[in-house]
């Protein structure tokens, strides 16, 4: 029995590199070149005048800029906010992801269909829908108008899909004998969600969750109408770029813009480190 | 008995998986569910695990009434067609999870996971992801991780149906080597009748939601109870009205004696060892009967398309009348 699948190596490093470029056929070749330059085009050399642009101040102009009480109110309001709001969509968009595939009701593909209604809506009309909801005159008598309620309620109102779609096809794929064979082993439901299910998932919720923090830090359009962007107390990052810009303070505006990146970067490559470890450790 | 089933039926919906059986398992030995697929033997499975309910009827392991009791409490391994692998743990946490499950001490944990990696021959493959495994290695892993807590009973959803033909057979004699040596209660589901003639200490034929016959693999194949035992088991052709298998037929190229049917030989197939003839009779409306002998035989008589022969049943052949045996 000892002969059974005798293990393969993998493809050394060596190896695997010589049959990729055998495999770069000329037409490859320029398929990567157009994208190379699109992306180019599109985002890195877009970033790098927002990073020149903000060069401009100089080091010390850029400190500044960043530390002004204002602009720090509004950029811990965007950041706090921010990774509140990617928390509730842990926690939520798992479990409608979880009820999506597991239960079975009347409207369940209506239910489907409206998860992405919040991606799919114009972010100012879907802050004009939170202005009519919530806003002065509101039906349910709730005003959240010019609160950080209004900031919140808009983020996590534009957040919605992300975690449930990108959780939604793991759960989906997940074999059912998998937890079959954990309950005969003595694992209760709980045990099985926690040690069996979870960690399959993870990859998944955390990209979802890196996605809706980036999507909620940059956000404008959704929040603009409720928040009323008052100054050190509902304003977030990106009202204070507009408010610079339209002050003329292009350099400002693009300092506060650089943060928002670096910011956006440190979260992603985090939660990629938490996803590949969480992933490998089996427990 | 290990295990009692009595009086169970299970439908799905309007489909009736099982009707009404009755079985009895016996301690330590290792017995084949065996039957056509759809029969309801995976079924009987999952209701003796625990992961499917019957409507009615009781379930007794050990003595234990277990009719109600869930997965978790009827302490049985169980091993699924498709390994049911935890993808994200290596190896050892894989066969270590029931243990860590009951809270067993670490240092106990890890010496009977490495008791049981070298049982199964993955001890150099502890540290592996099971996507790092092929498929038999994967189902050893499974076997192991079942074996780990200890199971009252060991329970095999046609554990090799995943696996290439090669592979499929290693295993299977390793698994009887393995049962010799482990000596639990065990019951594999599978539709392969030469697996189950191969490996297990009994078989329980079951179709249609029913149990057709139960018995050592010798008497299953000699004494079946019914055409469709016979039929599943091996197979058969028809000779004067009656099943018999092709390999019980005896041929002759001159008229021996008055019981012989003579015949043309219109196909000869040779599949290895072995020479098939579909022989064709003279007699009106008999069907064409399907002869195997060996290499030996046909180079013998010098066999061959075309030629007229006589074809009788074999002295002591087992023959079936094909009309549905009643229990």
């Amino acid at each position: 029995m000892a002969s059974v699948g005798i293990a393969t190596t993998p493809g050394t490093p060596h190896q695997r590199r010589t049959r990729s470029r055998r495999s770069l056929t000329p037409g490859s070749g320029l398929a990567l070149g157009i994208s190379v330059v699109w992306l180019s085009l599109l985002v890195l050399i877009p970033l790098t005048a927002v990073l020149l642009s903000a060069a401009d101040l100089g080091l010390k102009g850029f400190w500044d800029v960043v530390t002004q009480p204002q602009t720090l109110a509004a950029l811990r309001l965007t950041v706090l906010e921010s990774i509140a709001v990617t928390l509730l969509n842990v926690v939520m968009g798992t479990m409608l992801a979880w009820v999506l595939v597991r239960d079975r009701f009347p409207g369940k593909r209506l239910l489907d269909l409206f998860i992405d209604v919040p991606f799919a809506l114009p972010t100012i009309v879907a802050g004009l829908v939170l202005l009519t909801l919530y806003g002065p005159k509101s039906p349910l008598g709730m005003h959240a108008n010019n609160t950080r309620w209004a900031v919140f309620l808009a983020l996590a109102f534009v957040t919605l899909p992300f975690v449930v779609r990108t959780a939604q096809p793991v759960l989906e794929s997940l074999e059912r004998d998998v937890e079959e064979a954990a309950a005969s082993l003595g694992a209760g439901r709980l045990t099985t969600f926690r040690r069996v299910i979870l960690p399959s998932l993870v990859p998944a919720i955390a990209a979802g969750a890196a996605l809706a923090f980036a999507r909620a830090i940059s956000e404008y359009g959704s929040l603009v109408l409720l928040s009323g962007n008052l100054p050190y107390r509902t304003e977030v990052a990106s009202v204070r770029i507009y408010g610079f810009n339209q002050d003329g303070n292009r350099a400002s505006a693009s300092a506060i813009a650089a943060i928002l990146l670096i910011v956006a970067l440190l979260v992603i490559v985090a939660l990629d480190i938490l996803q590949r470890r969480l992933a490998r450790r089996g427990d | 008995m290990s295990i009692k089933v009595s009086g169970v039926t299970k439908k799905f919906g309007d489909f009736v998986a099982l009707d009404d059986i009755s079985v009895d398992l016996p301690k330590g030995q290792l017995t084949a569910l065996l039957g056509p697929s759809g029969g309801g033997k995976s079924t009987l499975l999952r209701i003796i695990a625990g992961l499917e309910d019957a409507d009615s009827g009781t379930v007794t392991i050990e003595g234990n009434e277990a009719t109600h009791l869930p997965p978790q409490k009827r302490n049985v391994g169980f091993v699924f067609q498709h390994y049911a692998a935890f993808k994200h743990m290596s190896v050892a946490k894989n066969v270590a999870f029931g243990l860590e499950i009951r809270k067993r001490p670490k240092a106990e944990t890890e010496k009977r996971v490495a008791e049981l990696l070298e049982l199964v021959h993955l001890s150099q493959f502890s540290h592996r992801l099971p996507a790092q495994l092929s498929g038999g290695q994967r189902q050893r892993m499974a076997l192991a991780r079942a074996l780990a807590v200890e199971p009252t009973v060991l329970l095999l959803d046609e554990p090799f149906g995943a696996l290439d033909a090669k592979v499929r057979k290693e295993l299977r004699d390793w698994l009887r080597r393995l049962h010799d040596e482990v000596h639990v209660t065990t019951v594999f589901v599978t539709h392969d009748q030469e697996e189950a003639l191969e490996v297990a200490d009994e078989i329980v034929v079951i179709n249609d939601g029913r149990i057709e016959q139960v018995g050592t693999p010798d008497q299953l194949y000699d004494e079946p109870a019914s055409e469709f035992v016979m039929s599943f088991l091996g197979p058969v052709t028809k000779l004067n009205g009656r099943l018999v298998r092709p390999h019980d037929i005896d041929v002759h190229t001159t008229p021996e004696d008055s019981l012989g049917k003579a015949g043309k030989i219109v196909r000869l197939l040779r599949v290895g060892f072995e020479v098939r003839l579909t022989v064709e009779l003279e007699e009106a409306d008999h069907p064409d009967v399907e002869v195997t002998v060996t290499r030996a035989t046909q180079r013998h008589l010098n066999l061959e398309e075309g030629l007229r022969i006589w074809v009788s049943p074999t002295n002591g052949a087992r023959t079936q009348s094909p009309i549905r045996a009643v229990n």
